[in-house]
């Protein structure tokens, strides 16, 4: 008979599989980054020739000052929340209202001639806004396209934005493009 | 009675640690799956601002992160508490954007360079001059995706 092989001991597996466990925990992170996504416009060119000019229905002014103070279309505003509303009625337009910008039609698939909105959300800030302000203020523009194009999808297609196709969710998009434009900083208001 | 009384002079047996290895592989196997690897070593002081509309970052290899806040303690009496700019590991200047860009570029792929997207991970008590800054560069060397890092709202 052949000798018999004695067993590999298999108290010390715990200890190793704790240290790799605390090898890990110290080098590895678990935050997903995430924020709010935008795209910059490319540099003018060095000739710059006329830009068209742009109605002034159609553009959306928020102002936000060193002070953090916000001023919407000419009118201070309080809270943050209502520029939500206020962002919302501006792109949507619903009784087209002369003062609220232009629509025009175009050809969208899966909608066929729909009017789109030809509103543009200009955002000016100053040197010394805070950087939390400012986001806070993006975070409300966004969140008002958000809830536009979630509306439109519920009533055409009965389901949320995000559940659409890719297809679908383009189509929307079309309709309601995230037209955020951040101006060059200045000083805005106050010394 | 006696029952009982037979079961107070048997000794309690010790518990069997025979399955310790299976669980902390759990563990591992676990912490291995959910997490990254640490990219850098931050060097300034960085609270992200919070917002509700957030999207993911999803293609993780083509994200560059540029780190802008106060530096930390440590740091404070070589650079100063005025918010500064970091880039890979360590303080940088807004003028050094455009070469960390580029090199960054060149680590990847030609045909993934236009995915790219800079991720500015800006403390929320920062003012906006500074960014504005970095904006400005990066529209120089068209890095034009960008994302404002944020984390969500704990609603109160």
């Amino acid at each position: 008979m052949a000798k018999r092989v004695p067993e590999v001991p298999g108290s010390s597996l715990a200890d190793i599989a704790f240290m790799l466990l605390i090898f890990f925990l110290v080098t590895t992170t678990m935050d997903v980054d995430s924020g709010l996504r935008r795209v910059l416009p490319p540099m003018p060119p060095e000739d710059i020739e006329d830009t068209p000019p742009i109605n002034e229905r159609n553009v959306f002014v928020v102002l936000v000052d060193q002070n953090n103070r916000l001023m919407v279309e000419g009118e201070i505003m309080q809270n943050v929340e209502d520029l939500r509303d206020k962002a919302k009625e501006f792109l949507e337009n619903p009784n087209n209202a002369d003062n609220l910008p232009e629509k025009e039609f175009k050809e969208i698939p899966y909608f066929g001639q729909y009017e789109v909105t030809k509103g543009v959300i200009s955002l000016w800030n100053d040197v010394g806004t805070q950087y939390g302000t400012y986001i806070a203020v993006q975070n409300e523009l966004v969140g008002a396209i958000n809830e536009l194009r979630d509306e439109l999808s519920k009533s055409k297609f009965g389901k949320s934005y995000i559940d659409l196709d890719e297809d679908r969710q383009k189509a929307i998009r079309q309709i309601y493009p995230q037209k955020i434009s951040e101006a060059e900083p200045k000083k805005v208001g106050g010394n | 009675m006696s029952k009982f009384r037979k079961d107070d002079k048997k000794e309690l047996p010790p518990v069997s640690t025979a399955s310790l290895p299976d669980i902390v592989f759990m563990l591992l196997f676990f912490f291995m799956v959910s997490t990254t690897m640490r990219e850098v070593t931050l060097k300034v002081k960085m609270t992200a601002p919070q917002a509700t509309e957030l999207s993911k970052l999803e293609k993780k290899s083509l994200v560059s992160y540029i780190y802008v806040g106060p530096p930390h303690q440590q740091y404070a009496s070589k650079y100063g508490t005025a918010p500064r700019v970091q880039l890979n590991d360590q303080f940088a200047n807004v003028d050094d954007i455009p070469d960390f860009i580029t090199v960054e570029r060149e680590a990847r792929e030609e045909a993934e360079v236009p995915q790219m997207i800079t991720s500015l991970k800006v403390d929320e008590f920062t003012k906006m001059g500074i960014v504005n800054d970095i904006k400005l560069e990066l529209r120089r060397v068209s890095a034009r995706n960008i994302n404002y890092s944020a984390r969500k709202k704990v609603e109160l």
